[in-house]
């Protein structure tokens, strides 16, 4: 854009920038506040409470100890990392052929099959049917039930779908004219040119499913089973704290510690793929938004 | 081709249309062979729990099944209307999604224009990033940020209210002050990524515009009052309709880890409710007709929606 620097538009451009300071304090602040409230050590947080600031000096990770020397949290974060593993694997091998086959102009009952996908996105009668589906199936305490209602998302599906629908013609053509059935166009040509669109939904779903907290409440008894953000939310609600950590009179680091140091654990996966999550979400999200 | 041999031609394909069809479908084997396993999971996964809906007008009885229970007609929608509850719940849905839409979307303009009017270019970079992050947290995870924020203990709210020698506010268990909580946490945890669209939509207009008003000497101000702001009323119009039609949405997943039982009657929505009365008392055929009277009403807003988008932008939302 033509920056002319009238008196004016540097007025505007402080207004702009304190502006934008105050949206980055307001967003940072809380983060920051749990930060301090993990590493406080126990006698500064009994004497003054939570100090906005901490000094360099005296930074305490026993709550970090805390949780992670008990064997329920390393644990929950490794049952978090298979579901998310397995279920973005299940849900990318099943929303993959759905798009492509309905980007398929000529496909005989293309109408058909979009018409019922599309119907299950506008109406759903609710949680209680899926509910008795799922508890029917006798999947109560197994992973499928948390993985498979969701599996597809008709909206990922659609956006992939005119990924697919950009694709050329002609290439898809030449392979079938060389002999090649459609598994070996979509093993072979679509796929290997598809890897944008394969991060941008994989990356969709396994931040779903990093984040789910209700169906694992709902589907799993078992406390091993437990995903991280189940027993992050029962350590945050202090229900059935001692199943999980060593919490007592002689406790080395202070409930709120546990909490927020409970939090910060519950984040690192999620800020350490960040940067992509970005790049590729902001794809996406600009593709599926702006393109229909 | 001659006109003569046209309809010949013609009429060859009609005899063989039928085995035409064969031949086609023939020809895309492996393509309904390569789809066949997503759509047994729609059949499964999907379509199954639409007939289990049936037992919205059924009296369920687990022993008896889906097919085996008698059919009561309208009986659990009438004994949901004539509730004491349904005007709490029905208020509760709306006042959350309005609120949300109504603050939060004005705020999210602003945002976006401010990031793409700012000289800042790395600061604007950054700031971006920033407020992007909090919605790729899970509500558990704002649950604790919030509880550091405004438990009364020691959250960073009420140390500034005893302060100012205030007394401390239990928010997150006050019927006063829950649903400010729920929508201002929403507010924040949503904005920056709602910014996104119109930051998008921002860039898209021509550069051209903003020259000539430069060259006419428009003040910042103007520019944005006669440009920016005309430039994305298309995406605002289409969003504002979008999140109408998903009204009786009004966030489950962040309701259910906020609320507790002191805040039900302010903080209590249908899909909340609809988890208590199903899963936890067993009152399946009322829960599940709850659920149906939400989702045909949510197939009505969305398709009216839809429609009102059409004539008014010609652009469709799905």
């Amino acid at each position: 854009m033509l920056h002319t620097k009238t008196r004016d538009a540097v007025i505007f451009q402080v207004g702009l920038a304190i502006f934008l300071t105050l949206v980055l304090l307001i967003i940072l602040i809380p983060f920051w506040r749990v930060i301090v409230t993990a590493f406080i050590p126990l006698d500064i947080y009994t004497h003054e409470g939570v100090p906005f600031f901490l000094s360099p000096t005296k930074w305490s990770f026993e709550a970090f100890k805390q949780l992670l020397g008990h064997s329920m949290f390393p644990r929950a974060a490794w049952n978090s990392v298979v579901i998310t593993l397995l279920g973005t694997a299940i849900s990318l091998f099943l929303t993959v052929p759905l798009a492509y086959g309905l980007s398929t102009r000529n496909l005989p009952g293309r109408k058909l099959i979009m018409t019922l996908v599309l119907f299950t996105y506008l109406f759903s009668p609710g949680l209680i049917p899926v509910y008795l589906l799922i508890t029917g199936m006798k999947l109560t305490n197994n992973y499928l039930a948390i993985i498979l209602p969701p599996a597809v998302s008709v909206y990922n599906t659609l956006v992939m779908m005119s990924f697919f629908e950009g694709l050329p013609e002609e290439l898809k053509d030449a392979a079938r004219i060389d002999g090649a059935n459609e598994l070996q166009v979509l093993w072979h040509i679509i796929l290997p040119l598809s890897k944008p669109i394969l991060l941008t939904i994989g990356l969709f779903y396994a931040v779903y499913f990093w984040n789910e907290f209700f169906t694992p409440i709902l589907y799993l008894n078992e406390t091993n089973l437990m995903p991280l953000p189940v027993l992050l939310r029962n350590i945050l609600i202090s229900a059935s704290f001692n199943e999980y950590v060593e919490y007592n009179a002689f406790s080395s680091s202070s409930l709120e510690s546990l909490k927020a140091a409970g939090v910060l654990i519950t984040m690192i996966p999620m800020l350490l793929i960040y940067p992509w999550i970005q790049r590729y979400f902001t794809k996406g999200t600009l593709v599926g938004g702006v393109k229909e | 081709m001659t006109l003569k041999t046209l309809p010949s031609k013609l009429l060859l394909t009609d005899r063989f249309n039928l085995k035409n069809m064969f031949l086609s479908i023939w020809r895309k084997r492996w393509l309904y062979f390569l789809m066949a396993p997503t759509l047994i999971y729609f059949l499964i996964f999907k379509y199954g729990p639409l007939w289990n809906a049936q037992i919205a007008f059924k009296d369920f009885k687990p022993l008896l099944g889906v097919i085996g229970s008698p059919w009561v007609g309208f009986k659990h929608f009438e004994t949901f209307i004539n509730s004491f509850y349904f005007a709490d719940l029905i208020r509760n849905t709306i006042i959350f999604s309005l609120a949300k839409l109504v603050l939060g979307l004005p705020l999210a303009v602003v945002c976006a224009i401010a990031l793409h009017e700012t000289w800042l270019l790395r600061f604007r970079t950054f700031v971006q990033t920033m407020i992007y992050l909090p919605h790729f947290l899970s509500w558990v995870i704002m649950f604790g940020v919030l509880l550091v924020i405004l438990s009364p203990g020691n959250g960073l709210l009420n140390e500034i209210i005893k302060r100012f020698g205030g007394d401390p506010i239990p928010f997150l268990t006050s019927p006063d002050s829950f649903r400010w909580v729920v929508i201002l946490s929403d507010i924040w945890k949503e904005t920056g990524w709602s910014t996104i669209l119109y930051l998008a939509a921002l860039l898209s207009i021509s550069p051209d515009l903003y020259e000539a008003a430069a060259v006419d000497g428009a003040t910042p101000l103007q520019r944005i009052w006669h440009i920016s702001i005309p430039g994305i009323l298309p995406v605002i119009v289409l969003v504002t309709l979008l999140r109408l039609g998903h009204i009786l949405e009004a966030g489950f997943n962040q309701i259910f880890v906020l609320y507790s039982v002191p805040v039900y009657s302010v903080g209590d929505i249908l899909d909340t409710w609809v988890y208590r009365q199903g899963v936890l008392n067993f009152q399946f055929s009322l829960a599940t007709a709850v659920g149906f009277f939400k989702g045909v009403i949510g197939l009505v807003l969305i398709l009216v929606a839809n429609r009102v988008a059409k004539s008014l932008a010609q652009q469709s939302i799905y």
